[in-house]
């Protein structure tokens, strides 16, 4: 019987049947859904969210070293935070198969870069696999467990986007009992300290040689021979979109183990066609390889390099096919932009925070990242994962210096700060900056579908476990002017931020109130209770004065013909943030 | 079976469009088709416009499709329709429901809904089929069978009603919303001529 599953659930199949025992990870678009399905295996595998990528690569070494299969699961820019052991990790090699999966988003649909992550493979040295669908995901993965016990060495799992929440169709199979290898110390392979760093150096280079050899051999790597004078070689989702456009009118070689590639198999293959077309997505990882060797192909000089590909795109590219559409009269469509959900915590703090005038504000990464677009405009800067604290750190430290009278307002999410924020805190107590720090506590991890993390009392697995005190936390580190408020109270938000601009030395405002989506556990009914009845506006008192659309709630409305505003009570959960912004009491809550 | 088809569903977060692909694509693979499925995760959600993509036939090859290649285009918004037409192909069907529903500039009065989205679309495409899903599920008795009675109409479109839908909704749909979602289903059909 086979099943219909996204990528990302079939890496998770094949993690089951592949024996492993132990899988890390943070949450991140598009590779969330790996460590939640895997977690689901919770008889036979360990499966916990990290605080950030590095540790749950870490981990995951740690398991290997322990001698188990391990694995970490990451996006694309988590590999980033992840890279100073990874690159080790290339040199030191595994004991337990260890699979890093990194999930690449061309298109940015919902990321902030598109890096080509097959250059990590290619820089750490280590081996990469590229599976194009479901089905091939699950097997793939397997296959890459064998491959780094095999040859002692780490594989980075690539996968993108429309790979991990693709659904095909899935052939299961049992799981395998993989022993754990008993213990023994190893100093030379697992101390990298200088005397052995050099000494691996050359024995990766020796397993890169020996990698490439099975590259040749392995059927991750096959040739779809149809008797044509064109070849292409491709890899990952670009393979499927090739066989929509080619079907069997070309030959193809397709690559799924893409580093080191298979060499001398590209060389035969080129040498019969006579014209070799390179589709990949996004960098030209193939490409560059097939330059060097000499070999003369089409790819990035025809097939775009940014954001995704689709068949049409490629038949466009190399065929100069024209699609015909239907045309649509732009002024048909409005854009629709992603906002704060109706009751969403952020809002009556961002409301707040964009009134504030002579601040800069650092933002970070979460569904808050949304407090900088209309009509909130209160988020400056977003860069990466923890980056708010320690920006605002230098912007601050920046002004003081040259003179300039500007105070810097940082914004950062509860899993965010656990994730690399607290290092930027510490920075700010340490250097003994001057910042406001708002860590906006919605006692889950939001955007990316609702993660536990180190502050919201229970596992990945569902066991309940110690939260972490943001309060104690941050007196500990030395900040000691910390306030928690109800970010739905417009006047305790101001006087925090007032009183905290007031203060000279560093600052923290917690702001404590569960996501609008979150399903509430016994801890959250007993602290917040549920919002009980709806707002709604009494038409006679409205002025036509819009502040209420102000705060950007997607459950109210102007109408223009009547100049009043209007509130959906199939939308509305009553936070009362409307209310309170409201300067002629027109809103009032139903019931009270 | 030979050819695949393949069939774009839009809409806004929130709307059932995920649930209302899963029913899709369930029917079509108890039906023996080859299929693949896409959809848009993350941040895009939240309120924004969202799409999925259903493709089936005897072999499917890539999850997605391009400009121009969609055999039909059913749309859960009305302004959506507008977002994915150049999706379509000039001979493909455009299955719209009426319903509106404001984006962030409109609510605030920005800017107004735009006027006459679905006049446009009958004259440009070559097939469209209008339906009121939100009325017709509040009639059912519940407004969020809307995302079924829209599957059923987009079912009939297709000529799919010969597959054991059903069984279906009993696969992929709670117990308790079993029988009322058969009902949406049915309704949707019967939308279609």
């Amino acid at each position: 019987m086979k099943k219909f599953l996204t990528g990302n659930e079939a890496v998770a199949r094949g993690v089951y049947e592949a024996g492993v025992t132990y899988a890390a990870a943070y949450p991140g678009t598009p590779s969330t859904e790996i460590l939640e399905n895997v977690a689901l295996y919770k008889e036979d595998i360990v499966a916990e969210w990290a605080p950030n990528e590095k540790v749950a690569l870490e981990s995951a070494f740690g398991a290997s070293v322990a001698g188990a299969r391990a694995l970490a699961a990451m996006k694309h820019v988590g590999v980033n935070v992840a890279a100073d052991p990874l690159f080790t990790i290339g040199y030191t090699g595994v004991t337990g198969g260890l699979v890093l999966v990194s999930a690449d988003d061309p298109g940015c649909h919902s990321s902030q870069n598109e890096q080509d992550n097959r250059y990590y493979a290619k820089f750490a040295k280590i081996a990469c696999v590229e599976p194009s669908d479901s089905q091939e995901s699950k097997d793939f993965v397997k296959e890459a467990f064998k491959i780094s016990e095999e040859f002692d060495v780490a594989v980075l799992f690539r996968m993108t986007t429309r790979v991990c929440h693709s659904k095909g169709l899935v052939e299961f199979k049992e799981r395998e009992n993989i022993d754990i290898v008993p213990y023994e110390k190893q100093p030379r392979k697992y101390i990298a300290a200088p005397a052995h760093a050099k000494l691996l150096h050359p024995i990766v280079e020796d397993k890169l040689v020996k990698l490439e050899e099975y590259s040749n051999n392995t059927y991750l790597n096959r040739v779809e021979w149809n008797d044509s004078k064109i070849g292409i070689i491709t890899s990952g989702v670009a393979y499927t979109y090739s066989k929509e456009v080619f079907g069997d009118t070309a030959n193809y070689l397709k690559i799924g183990f893409s580093f080191p590639l298979p060499m001398k198999m590209i060389k035969e293959f080129a040498d019969k066609v006579e014209t070799l077309y390179v589709i990949e997505e996004l960098e030209p990882f193939i490409e560059e390889h097939l330059k060097v060797a000499g070999i003369d192909c089409i790819g990035k000089d025809k097939i775009p390099n940014i954001g995704e590909l689709n068949p049409d795109i490629i038949e466009k590219a190399l065929l100069g096919k024209e699609t015909t559409t239907i045309e649509i009269d732009s002024s048909k469509i409005v854009n629709r932009p992603p906002t704060l959900c109706a009751g969403c915590p952020h809002r009556g703090f961002f409301y707040q925070l964009g009134k504030k005038k002579n601040v800069m504000i650092t933002g970070d990464i979460g569904c808050y990242t949304l407090g900088f677009a209309d009509p909130l405009n209160a988020i400056d800067t977003v860069i990466c994962m923890g980056g708010s604290i320690s920006m605002g750190h230098g912007a601050q430290k920046a002004f003081e210096k040259n003179g300039v009278d500007r105070r810097v307002v940082s914004v950062i999410g509860d899993s965010t700060f656990m994730h690399t924020g607290i290092n930027s805190l510490v920075d700010v107590a340490f250097n003994q900056g001057n910042t406001v720090s708002v860590i906006l506590d919605n006692r889950i991890t939001a955007m990316t579908g609702h993660q536990e993390n180190p502050a919201t009392g229970f596992t990945l697995q569902g066991d309940p476990t110690n939260q972490v005190d943001f309060e104690e936390l941050v007196r500990a580190i030395g900040v000691k002017h910390v306030v928690t408020v109800n970010p739905l109270k417009l006047d305790e938000v101001d006087k925090a931020l007032e009183d905290a601009f007031e203060y000279d030395g560093p600052s923290v405002i917690i702001t404590r109130w569960p996501c609008a989506l979150k399903k509430y556990s016994e801890q959250d009914l007993a602290e917040f209770g549920p919002l009980e009845n709806k707002c709604f506006i009494i038409e006679d008192e409205c002025k036509g004065c819009k502040i209420c659309t102000k705060t950007g709630c997607p459950a109210i409305s102007f109408d223009n013909g009547k100049m009043k505003a209007f509130i959906d009570p199939n939308q509305c959960v009553g936070c009362e943030v409307c209310l309170q912004a409201c300067p002629f009491d027109a809103i009032v809550k139903a019931g009270e | 079976m030979a050819e695949v088809k393949n069939i774009l569903l839009s809409g806004v977060g929130g709307q059932g469009i995920i649930l209302a692909s899963k029913i899709l694509a369930t029917g079509l693979i108890n039906a023996g088709y080859d299929v693949k499925m896409s959809e848009v995760h993350g941040m895009a959600q939240r309120g924004g416009s969202v799409t999925t993509q259903v493709r089936f036939g005897e072999k499917v090859y890539s999850p997605i499709i391009g400009k121009g290649q969609a055999d039909v285009l059913v749309s859960f918004e009305t302004m959506e329709t507008g977002r994915w037409l150049d999706y379509v192909k000039p001979e493909g069907t455009v299955v719209i429901n009426d319903f509106e529903i404001g984006s962030a500039p409109i609510l605030m009065g920005t800017v107004e809904y735009p006027e006459g989205v679905i006049e446009y679309i009958q004259s440009h495409a070559k097939d469209t089929i209008v339906m009121k899903a939100a009325d017709l599920a509040v009639e059912l008795g519940n407004v969020r069978t809307m995302n079924v009675i829209i599957v059923g109409a987009l079912i009939k479109a297709l000529g799919l009603e010969g597959i054991d839908w059903e069984e279906v909704i009993k696969e992929t749909v709670k117990p308790k919303f079993v029988d009322i979602n058969v009902k949406a289903l049915k309704l949707g059909m019967d939308q279609v001529k």
